[in-house]
């Protein structure tokens, strides 16, 4: 099993269409810096208008934390893109290539190749947000330095002190890394049933939107059905960024809002993997390989 | 020799056909085993039964004593298969891919053991070249390398010499010849180059619509005393009406090719020879056809196939 | 007719020179400010809005005559309400071009206060009004109430401690009023649609902040450089 996924690694990472993503994400983060950079005052004036009417914020909204936060909302968004460019690849991309013949006549259990196929999909997901997070946050923190935290909730606002954020955001990584896990699966399932990639990353992009848009909508009829897709468990990472406040409405630093809520998400995201990828093992040992 | 492949009763059905129906045969160790079928006969699709390629709708495969679908790891293990156009990972080198399907094979060879191996089909100098610039043959040549790398004990090659030059095909005959006679290697290889088949194989199976039609050793299939020649003359439409009031009208076979056929024993060659020059046919060449060629066509339906386009 | 006539003059005359009375009461506790050149102090501020979470904060407060006042935050971002803290008795004192008008007496803390108002002669001012509760006896401001043109209007109140001589409070609180907050869910990508709880709902209406500030270590009359109010 090690060895196979030490393969398809190997395989993953000789491929160029790999660093596709890398680039993008460095690209991506660069211009979000380069304007922030520029006119983050500007920005920072936009998103604090409601509160500068009766409040006056002093200090620097700006920071290495806050532009990982604006970069997180952004990038969590379409990085799923960038996941299923590799996980949907996984398995369809072999039949198009011819080459899942080839490997499948080695002696090796299907379910052994199969999660090692998807093994290796975690570990370029993981890559992936390990790149984003030295980027978003590590590299911001150098560039815009740090400071409190100042988040705009629908309802309220929440003001992290300095010393109470980076642990949330290693959190907040790990929890988008079970997010972008899940994607991945579903990417992975898609990918047993095409004998070419655009079908299944098409099909798993255009899942993540409707569900997403299902997410979204205030429409009672979509509230029951809400709690069980994934796209709603997919912004948990944002519970790590709310504060208890006692009664006196101080805000216990070290804590989380909503624990169970996070907990519940990634309950959800886990099942969700678990689904997926039992079913790519289930339809893969019974598939007939004709490519 | 034993037994090293036994089929019975193998069926694959899919929605709309049945590829294969009924199958069975056995190949025996040291065997060169020709598998012939036209196009959609279903060989592709029995050899992919016998590399696990695809699960059969019915009937057991038996390799080396063992049950397939029960020991399908260890059998894998000793197997090594060329299906079709084997297409390889054309990002990577020629040396990366051998040494990727040498570890995944379940070896682990030195990087001059797998030198030496793309030696042997000719590639050791342009190890180091990504597949995406190798010609067809190269490939070829490549995928063999890659059946071979674990030294297997039975070779399945599906097609080998699709898309092959002369040379290629005339070095692939070598190379299955050299495996069985030297390595006593077994070796099952399916084509329709029917003469290829016939100068390797020494036992030969002939399917049809998913359906054996004939097994058997080669020798004991092609009765040279049933020979077919081949008769080209000046004016074929007069040689044909005078062989077919002459005592030769009973061993005409129908025309093909604008060719004049006729069915004897090899000995009666020069006796018809004689006959021809004394009915003033005036001959271009005669020539004994390749009798696997011959028995093919008798016992499939292409001969119904040939006569529509030879009308 | 007569007897309402006179009782006219007498409040007229009352009324005179119990203005007059403000005007002095006001000057007496300005006297008592005018002992403190300059001050430091460490705060500790806290942001008490419905619609914030905030943590304590650390300051540090500096104060220097005639109205020079700098609240510093300890790093990190801070909450203050649009132009209240920068207000203090100090600066409210440093103008003498006032008029002071008796408003009756009030308890403020434990405290018998009188109410004086004060008007700004300078119809500029940002100041329209000022509401003191004094506590005369120990010439303490315990509480002001403030209406300015551009902020509105909030209040200040203080509590004294260890630095009552100096006229100086250990704790300030000022309450001000604040617009409604909300975000669309669109924007902050929050899909849960749960209703808040009834307490919080309550809450959110209350539409007063208030920001806290507890003062200790004051530094008095020990020189401050004009650099630390840049």
């Amino acid at each position: 099993m090690w060895t196979l996924i030490q393969v398809e690694l190997y395989k993953i990472f000789r491929r160029p269409r790999t660093y596709i993503a890398f680039i993008a994400v460095a690209g991506l983060i660069g211009v979000i810096q380069f304007g922030l950079k520029l006119d983050g005052d500007a920005y920072v004036g936009f998103m604090m208008r409601d509160i500068t009417s009766s409040l006056t914020v002093e200090g620097k909204i700006l920071n290495g934390y806050q532009v990982c936060y604006i970069v997180l909302q952004i990038l969590l968004i379409h990085v799923p893109l960038l996941i299923a460019l590799v996980a949907a690849d996984m398995i369809s991309g072999e039949a198009n290539m011819g080459t899942l013949r080839i490997m499948l006549t080695k002696p090796m259990s299907r379910t052994h190749f199969l999660l090692a196929k998807f093994l290796a999909a975690v570990a370029y997901t993981l890559l992936l947000l390990i790149w984003l997070a030295i980027l978003a946050l590590f590299l911001n923190m150098l560039l815009f330095g740090v400071d409190d935290l100042f988040l705009l909730k629908s309802q309220y606002v929440v003001l992290l002190k300095k010393d109470d954020i980076f642990w949330r955001y290693a959190w907040a990584f790990g929890f988008a890394a079970l997010s972008m896990t899940t994607v991945a699966s579903l990417g992975f399932l898609f990918s047993q049933f095409a004998e070419n990639s655009i079908g299944p990353i098409v099909a798993t992009m255009s899942v993540i939107i409707f569900f997403t848009i299902l997410s979204t909508l205030n429409i009672p009829i979509f509230n029951k059905v809400k709690p069980f897709l994934f796209t709603t468990h997919m912004i948990g990472w944002k519970e790590f960024f709310d504060i208890k406040v006692n009664d006196a409405n101080e805000s216990i630093k070290g804590s989380i809002q909503n624990p169970q809520k996070i907990i519940t998400s990634a309950i959800v995201l886990f099942l969700h993997i678990i689904g997926f990828v039992t079913a790519s093992v289930l339809v893969f040992r019974k598939k007939d390989v004709l490519s | 020799m034993g037994t090293i492949v036994k089929v019975s009763g193998l069926t694959k059905s899919f929605k709309h056909n049945t590829a294969v129906n009924d199958l069975s045969f056995s190949v025996n160790e040291g065997d060169v085993y020709g598998f012939l079928g036209q196009n959609g006969a279903g060989k592709s699709t029995t050899i992919r039964m016998l590399v696990t390629l695809i699960t059969p709708t019915a009937g057991e495969i038996e390799i080396f004593g063992m049950p397939l679908n029960k020991n399908r790891i260890e059998i894998l293990r000793q197997i090594g298969a060329v299906i079709e156009k084997p297409d390889v990972y054309k990002y990577l080198s020629a040396f990366e891919n051998l040494s990727l399907f040498a570890r995944l094979s379940g070896v682990s060879l030195s990087d001059a053991k797998l030198m030496d191996q793309l030696d042997k089909v000719g590639l050791a100098h342009r190890a180091k070249d990504t597949v995406k610039t190798f010609s067809q043959g190269m490939k070829q040549r490549l995928g063999i390398a890659i059946a071979l790398v674990h030294d297997p004990r039975l070779i399945i090659l599906d097609e080998p010499t699709n898309g092959l030059d002369p040379q290629g095909i005339a070095d692939i005959r070598n190379l299955i010849l050299h495996l069985s006679r030297d390595l006593q290697k077994t070796v099952i290889v399916s084509s329709h180059l029917l003469n290829e088949i016939e100068q390797v194989a020494s036992r030969v199976l002939i399917i049809d619509k998913g359906k054996k039609i004939v097994e058997g050793n080669a020798l004991d299939l092609f009765d040279p005393a049933q020979t077919i020649v081949e008769l080209q003359t000046f004016d074929n439409q007069y040689a044909l009406e005078q062989l077919q009031i002459s005592s030769w009208a009973q061993h005409l076979q129908p025309q093909r090719d604008s060719a004049i056929l006729i069915k004897i024993d090899r000995l009666q060659i020069p006796q018809l020879h004689r006959d021809l020059v004394d009915m003033d046919i005036q001959l271009l060449s005669i020539q004994p056809r390749h009798s696997l060629e011959d028995y093919f066509l008798q016992v499939t339906s292409a001969n119904q196939h040939v006569d529509t386009y030879s009308s | 007719m007569r007897k309402i006539v006179f009782v006219y003059i007498f409040l007229l005359v009352s009324f005179s020179s119990y203005s007059q009375d403000m005007t002095a009461l006001i000057m007496r506790v300005k006297a008592k400010l005018d002992q403190v050149n300059d001050y430091e102090a460490d705060g500790r501020m806290k942001t008490d809005v419905s619609f914030i979470k905030a943590p304590i904060g650390k300051v540090k407060v500096y104060f220097k005559k005639p109205n020079k006042f700098r609240l510093k935050k300890d790093g990190g971002i801070s909450l203050l309400p649009k132009g209240g803290v920068s207000v203090n008795m100090n600066s409210i004192f440093a103008t003498s071009d006032f008029v002071a008008l008796a408003a009756g007496e009030a308890m403020i803390g434990g405290s018998k206060t009188r109410i004086v108002k004060l008007l700004p002669a300078n119809e500029n001012s940002d100041i329209v009004l000022t509401t003191m509760y004094i506590d005369e006896t120990n010439l303490l401001v315990k509480k002001a109430v403030t209406t300015t043109r551009e902020n509105g209007t909030y209040e200040i109140e203080m509590s004294y401690g260890q630095y009552t001589q100096y006229g100086l409070p250990d704790k300030v609180v000022f309450t001000f009023n604040t617009k409604d907050y909300k975000l669309p869910k669109g924007i902050t990508l929050e899909f849960n649609d749960e209703e808040k709880p009834l307490s919080e709902a309550d809450k959110l209406k209350n539409k007063k902040g208030r920001v806290e500030i507890t003062y200790t270590n004051y530094q008095i009359n020990k020189g401050l450089p004009d650099a630390v109010f840049k």
